[in-house]
């Protein structure tokens, strides 16, 4: 099974630019920084909400309290998939009860990812509110989950794949869409 | 990497890295411990069935909390309770489990290789709870999984075991896997219970008890099986406590970052005095926390189908 890389959808300037101003839509829909926690998703998203993080002390001079989910241990798919060797850990800042999550991932597909977020975080406590926030989202739903904040909207055809490339795991940033073949 | 295996029936024939693998996954699960809530709903809907043909306490509520923390449905049966009492054969009983669908079974039994003979029959995951003179791979796990908390790489450490060896599935699980992860193994006990021949494990045996805790950075003390009248080389309680029981004295010639660790449950002032026992090199509660944890794991493990199936990032 390889991965062919078919067009780059967001460089890296792009991938900042987009990160910034969904900081600046993060901050008006919550009029600042009160009560803000951002939430990584494994493994991709946890980079993510690092530069959102950023992005918002960029602005504000406040460094909002940031975390990771793992969301191994609840997903719907354990038959088919078997159990993923790669578990990662949950990493939760502070008590999450009364504040507003912004929840992170790189790509927003099927949305049984963020479902599994979701309990994940209910399990910790009760925020106020969740909002989503996605550096791409590619459609083909699966559930009735919709992020509040989006770098990219990039419509795909569900042989593509979409791979966010972050500094951290890739040594560069940016998006591609490709395919997989012989899969 | 993954257990590339049906069941789990004892760390002999267990590799080095599924044995790191399944503590990996067990220190992920600790982690759930200290959360408002306590589960994850990653085995709904699957039934895992706890089969006691021994009396056991804390090993088969070490497994229940296992299962209902990973959010199974759970039946237990224990031998006063089941068909045995009318003499049906453990094959008739397992066959019976298999018609009723179950997903995986738990068994602890008197016999060695009863474990064995069940997943051999059942078309479902086996973890052994303990058989007979064999093997219990839990335990062997959770001691190893405590030792690595403190030791960090067990290559060249050094891990002295006291007690009844030859008839301690709990030995002899720590020795193979102690022994795959590169420790130094002692053990120690009367001649009458730790025979000449347990060398072939690859450890070194050693009489006298201050000659073999010396240089040891864990002793893992065993418990003395009084119901079983202990066998007949059980020299008396007495006698025992003097010559092999962990005291105070034997503590004070320890290195001084070594600790204490014991499967439990304790017969105080015979194999361990009660002073070590509540003292603060043991480390026994550990022990306890992380056999939830490694059987968490475990039972989580045995649970996936094809874990090659799950491309990297590509999570949807």
């Amino acid at each position: 099974m390889s991965f062919i890389e078919k067009a780059v959808i967001m460089n890296q300037d792009e991938v900042t630019r987009a990160i910034k101003r969904m900081a600046h839509e993060v901050l008006e829909a919550n009029n600042g920084t009160s009560d803000l926690v951002i939430l990584g998703i494994q493994r991709r998203g946890v980079p993510l909400a690092g530069l959102l993080q950023e992005a918002i002390k960029g602005v504000e001079k406040v460094s909002v309290p940031s975390g990771a989910i793992d969301i191994t241990f609840y997903r719907d798919d354990l038959s088919k998939l078997g159990p993923s060797p790669r578990v990662a850990t949950t990493e939760m800042p502070l008590d999450v009860t009364d504040k507003v999550v912004i929840l992170v991932d790189d790509v927003l597909y099927t949305g049984r990812t963020v479902r599994a977020a979701l309990d994940v975080i209910m399990d910790w406590g009760r925020p106020r509110a969740i909002q989503l926030a996605v550096l791409v989202d590619r459609g083909h739903r699966e559930l009735p989950i919709r992020p509040d904040y989006v770098g990219k909207n990039v419509p795909t055809s569900q042989k593509e794949v979409i791979k966010v490339k972050v500094m951290e795991y890739d040594g560069k940033q940016e998006v591609v869409v490709g395919e997989v073949q012989g899969g | 990497m993954s257990l590339k295996r049906k069941d789990v029936l004892g760390l002999e024939d267990m590799a080095a890295e599924e044995i790191l693998l399944v503590l990996d996954i067990a220190s992920q699960f600790r982690a759930v411990f200290d959360r408002p809530v306590r589960s994850v709903p990653i085995m709904r809907g699957r039934t895992v069935v706890n089969f006691f043909h021994e009396p056991s306490t804390r090993t088969r509520i070490s497994f229940e909390l296992a299962e209902k923390r990973l959010s199974a449905d759970i039946v237990n049966f224990s031998v006063a309770t089941s068909s045995f009492t009318k003499g049906e054969t453990l094959r008739d009983t397992a066959e019976n489990l298999q018609a009723m669908k179950i997903d995986m079974l738990v068994v602890r039994h008197k016999s060695s290789g009863s474990a064995q003979y069940l997943a051999r029959v059942l078309k479902c995951p086996v973890i052994n709870a303990g058989d007979g003179c064999h093997e219990h791979p839990t335990q062997g796990l959770l001691d190893i999984m405590t030792m690595r908390q403190r030791l960090g790489d067990l290559r060249g450490k050094r891990v002295t075991i006291i007690g009844d060896i030859a008839h301690s599935r709990v030995a002899r699980s720590n020795i193979w896997g102690l022994g795959k992860l590169g420790a130094e193994v002692t053990v120690c006990g009367p001649p009458t219970m730790v025979p000449a021949s347990v060398a072939r494990l690859g450890v070194k045996v050693e009489y006298d008890l201050k000659r073999a805790v010396a240089k040891a950075d864990v002793l893992n003390i065993l418990r003395i099986q009084l119901e079983r009248g202990a066998g007949s080389g059980f020299p008396g309680n007495r006698e025992y406590h003097r010559m092999y029981g962990v005291t105070e004295d034997v503590v004070r010639t320890l290195k001084p970052e070594a600790f204490i660790m014991h499967p439990g449950p304790m017969n105080r002032n015979v194999e361990i005095a009660s002073e070590v026992a509540d003292g603060p090199r043991q480390v026994i509660l550990d022990q306890v926390a992380n056999g939830v944890a490694v059987r968490m794991a475990l039972i989580y493990l045995l649970s996936g189908g094809d874990p090659g199936a799950l491309a990297p990032g590509e999570a949807a």
